[in-house]
């Protein structure tokens, strides 16, 4: 015991010097504004990415890393989403929206100097489509001519499949159809390439676990990765042989995977952060009654919605959907629960789509509600079975859920049992039909209606109601084929009007992102999309 | 000696064969798999990621191939962190886990013993009430809510520490202080049991009879058998100290395995939590078997047995 003790007083000794050395931190400096004078961008990047590579990553924290590393052939304008921006391509022609050219600018380099050429994309697409890989998100690319038949293995001979490189620096790309907004598309990393050496000598094109991004990240983008520390930290920092590297403001980023939303809102209380992803829906009515000007609440190409279960007997009447949606009052909740965070919503597409307005579903109505609801057979609710709401477990989705319950069952005398189940278990339940009514999401992947409703056509492996119509689908597909842009759109309307007349979903709000950013970061505008390019953006120390 | 510890290495076996198979089965039945995601996956993606990572065939043979695996220290292919194995995350982040957990047992230790042979020695005074109802508040009060009240008064406040992270020294002292005050507490409560039992016994009577100073009574003859019961509850402390730090490592933004350990179950990474289990089961035991080591060499009357 002697010796025991002996051993502890060094060690008391230390923890007490340890102590009073750490009480000398710099007062009132936050750390967030020694890292802007070092131009150090720290973002909250909510947890830690499966993935960095273009092909393999599903998830939008890797994705927001990704899009510093590697450029495509456009990329993200600073504001606006139906622009866009010169990357890799300097400059491209396309023939009725189907056959596309893109000229690639001779500068561009990767970061081990390699110059980036049209073959590059060439083996980025073959890759991202290749069976063997297993990329979740192949579909994504499926517009290119054959590209489907090559990815599902009917199809092995690549040089048939619609991209092709002319010369070293143009590319031609065929699609199935003509595609408005396929700039758009393009933007997302599903479509960027890889350094095909640094891949070849990592287990090769179709490893589906290579590990080039974890050993040797050879990028093009405005960054290059300098650290990843898994659960910690991602760091990258400015690329050198980026082809507009004096553009680029902003010496490094560094991303911080933060599982826990209330220990990101206290990080960025104590000044460690320039940008909050998530704010806590507790702590959001308190920022915004303070007048926090560091919060934004900005429109997001969102929808929160309740799929219904269209298979079940008593849900397969429209009129009983109908009364549903009619009986849910939209304004009440986002006022009451969402505090305003989000906004109410009429309509599966958002608002701020170019050249479409989204056709609305009937308004709050009681009268009617218990009217349509009668006429299907089951006046004040009388005969209809007791129902499965059933949402992913969190808070605010079980808030939601039992406002719902509690006017479904004041104004049409239905019963509703709320079942909430863990995330994945949840997707199974939904992908099961084994519900009658639940919670759902969706983002979209562009900026243009059909990311939200080729979804609902027959069968499709998104649309898990059950729901079919052939004037929906034949309108939907036959969009996807007409050229003329007015026509287009118009055609996509008349789909969502029926939609929202059918009802095999009921919206209730459009998403907006909440989330908290230092008035120091310049060049951050609202966006649709949230996808952002930070080589337009600036630290600058606000007095 | 020797052949009691080989002994209880060999009864380690059966013991983790079994907690494989539970485990295996267990994640095997859980809904949702690791290849669904939030978007409708085609089926023949699906089809050919079960194959790259072993899914594709009968269960029996998985679970065979998938102890090899483990036997030989090969471990498979993660699915939620592509391009790594168990042994990359577990290498990575359980020295974090370990410095975490140790920092926190010096802190448990160097405010539980002293507390508890204080309230010993003053038994039913105000220095045993005070301690003792201040360590059941310990108890009592869960690390979610200690963590953010501490992170708010030293990280906010006062701003002597960040309020989460892992970067400089200072970062270590919110989270060890977290999970260290619990113990803490349970220590305090133990030596003080150890010690009432041990101030009252014959010995301790003879050594005051002959002069020897308070001082020495308690803490020289006194401590080393009143410590027992705190020794014996050190081995699960440590582990779960080290392995239960879940919640402190997220509240303080901790890159440990904690919680590598609960977001694998999350994200259904079926060989992360099979690895894991196994690391900290052997851990457990590991722990166990040293505990019971160090109480044969510090009691005498087991040493014979």
């Amino acid at each position: 015991m002697r010796n025991l003790t002996a051993h502890y007083f060094p060690f008391a000794t230390l923890a007490v010097l340890l102590l009073t050395a750490c009480s000398n931190h710099e007062e009132g400096t936050a750390i967030r504004d020694e890292a802007a004078a070092n131009s150090i961008f720290l973002f909250g990047n909510s947890s830690e990415p499966p993935s960095l590579d273009p092909h393999i990553n599903t998830a939008n924290n890797g994705n927001r890393i990704i899009t510093t590393l590697i450029e495509g052939l456009v990329t993200y304008h600073p504001s606006n989403d139906n622009i866009a921006e010169p990357g890799v391509a300097e400059s491209w022609t396309h023939v009725d929206n189907t056959i596309w050219t893109f000229n690639l600018r001779k500068n561009a380099r990767w970061s081990n100097g390699d110059p980036v050429t049209a073959h590059d994309f060439l083996y980025g697409y073959e890759r991202m489509l290749h069976p063997d890989l297993g990329a979740k998100y192949a579909q994504l690319l499926y517009l290119l001519k054959n590209a489907r038949q090559f990815n599902e293995g009917t199809l092995s001979d690549f040089s048939q499949v619609g991209a092709k490189a002319l010369d070293d620096h143009t590319l031609e790309i065929t699609l199935e159809g003509p595609t408005p907004y396929f700039l758009g598309l393009i933007k997302h990393h599903s479509w960027h390439p890889v350094h095909p050496p640094t891949v070849e000598a990592a287990g090769g094109m179709t490893k589906p676990d290579s590990t080039w991004t974890r050993d040797n990240y050879v990028g093009n983008g405005p960054y290059r990765l300098k650290e990843w520390v898994i659960s910690k930290i991602i760091k990258v920092e400015k690329s050198p042989t980026y082809w507009d590297a004096e553009k680029v403001s902003i010496q490094e980023v560094h991303f911080l995977p933060i599982d826990d939303i209330n220990t990101e809102d206290q990080m960025y209380n104590a000044g460690s952060l320039h940008y909050q992803n998530t704010i806590p829906t507790h702590m959001y009515p308190i920022y915004q009654k303070e007048g926090d000007p560091h919060l934004r609440v900005e429109p997001w190409i969102g929808s929160y919605f309740y799929r219904i279960n269209t298979t079940e007997p008593h849900m397969a009447d429209k009129r009983v959907r109908q009364a549903l949606s009619l009986a849910i009052n939209r304004r009440a909740i986002t006022k009451r629960i969402l505090k305003g965070a989000h906004f109410a919503s009429r309509s599966i597409t958002p608002n701020g789509i170019e050249g479409y307005e989204p056709p609305q579903t009937a308004d709050f109505n009681p009268k009617k509600a218990r009217q349509l609801l009668a006429e299907a057979g089951y006046p004040n609710g009388e005969g209809f079975p007791t129902s499965v709401l059933l949402f992913n477990s969190s808070e605010q989705h079980k808030q939601i859920a039992e406002a719902v319950q509690q006017m479904w069952l004041n104004i049409l005398g239905i019963q509703v049992e709320l079942r909430n189940q863990e995330w994945k278990t949840y997707l199974e339940t939904v992908i099961n039909l084994d519900y009658d009514v639940a919670r759902a999401a969706w983002i979209g992947d562009y900026v243009y209606p059909d990311t939200f409703l080729t979804m609902f056509r027959t069968g499709d492996g998104n649309n898990n109601t059950g729901w079919s119509n052939p004037t929906y689908d034949r309108l939907v597909t036959d969009s996807m084929q007409e050229s003329d842009p007015q026509k287009r759109l118009s055609m996509l309307a008349e789909a969502e009007a029926l939609l929202m007349d059918e009802l095999p979903i009921i919206p209730i709000y459009h998403y907006a992102r909440n989330y908290r950013i230092d008035p120091a970061v310049k060049g951050w505008y609202p966006k649709l999309t949230d996808n952002r390019n930070y080589k337009h953006l600036r630290l600058e120390k606000t007095p | 000696m020797l052949t009691f510890i080989l002994k209880r290495l060999g009864q380690a076996i059966p013991v983790l064969l079994a907690i494989y198979t539970i485990t295996f089965f267990m994640i095997r039945l859980a809904p949702g798999g690791p290849f669904s995601d939030e978007r409708k996956v085609a089926p023949h993606i699906i089809e050919r990621q079960m194959e790259y990572y072993g899914y594709n065939e009968p269960l029996p043979v998985q679970f065979v191939n998938t102890l090899v695996q483990h036997v030989k220290l090969d471990l498979p292919p993660l699915t939620s962190h592509i391009g790594l194995t168990a042994a990359d995350i577990i290498s990575e982040s359980f020295p974090v886990s370990l410095e975490l957990g140790l920092w926190a047992m010096f802190i448990a230790l160097m405010l539980g013993i002293p507390a508890g042979v204080v309230a010993a020695s003053r038994q039913n005074s105000w220095l045993d009430y005070t301690p003792m109802s201040l360590a059941m508040t310990g108890i009592c009060l869960p690390t979610f809510v200690v963590g953010p009240v501490l992170a708010l008064v030293f990280g906010i406040y006062l701003r002597w520490t960040s309020v989460a992270g892992w970067a400089g020294p200072i970062d270590r002292m919110l989270p060890s202080l977290t999970l260290g005050l619990y113990y803490a507490a349970y220590i305090a409560r133990l030596t003080r049991g150890g010690m009432l039992e041990i101030l009252s016994s014959d010995f301790v009577r003879t050594a005051r009879a002959k002069g020897a100073s308070e001082f020495r009574a308690v803490v020289v003859h006194a401590l080393r058998g009143g410590i027992l019961p705190v020794i014996s509850f050190l081995g699960p402390a440590l582990a779960g100290l080290v392995t239960g730090s879940f919640v402190v490592e997220t509240i303080f933004q901790v890159p440990g395995l904690g919680r590598h350990f609960v977001l694998a179950a999350v994200n259904r990474d079926h060989s992360l939590i099979l690895s894991t289990v196994l690391f900290y089961a052997s851990l457990i035991m590991l722990a166990n078997l040293a505990v019971d080591v160090l109480q044969v060499l510090l009691n005498p009357k087991l040493r014979y047995k």
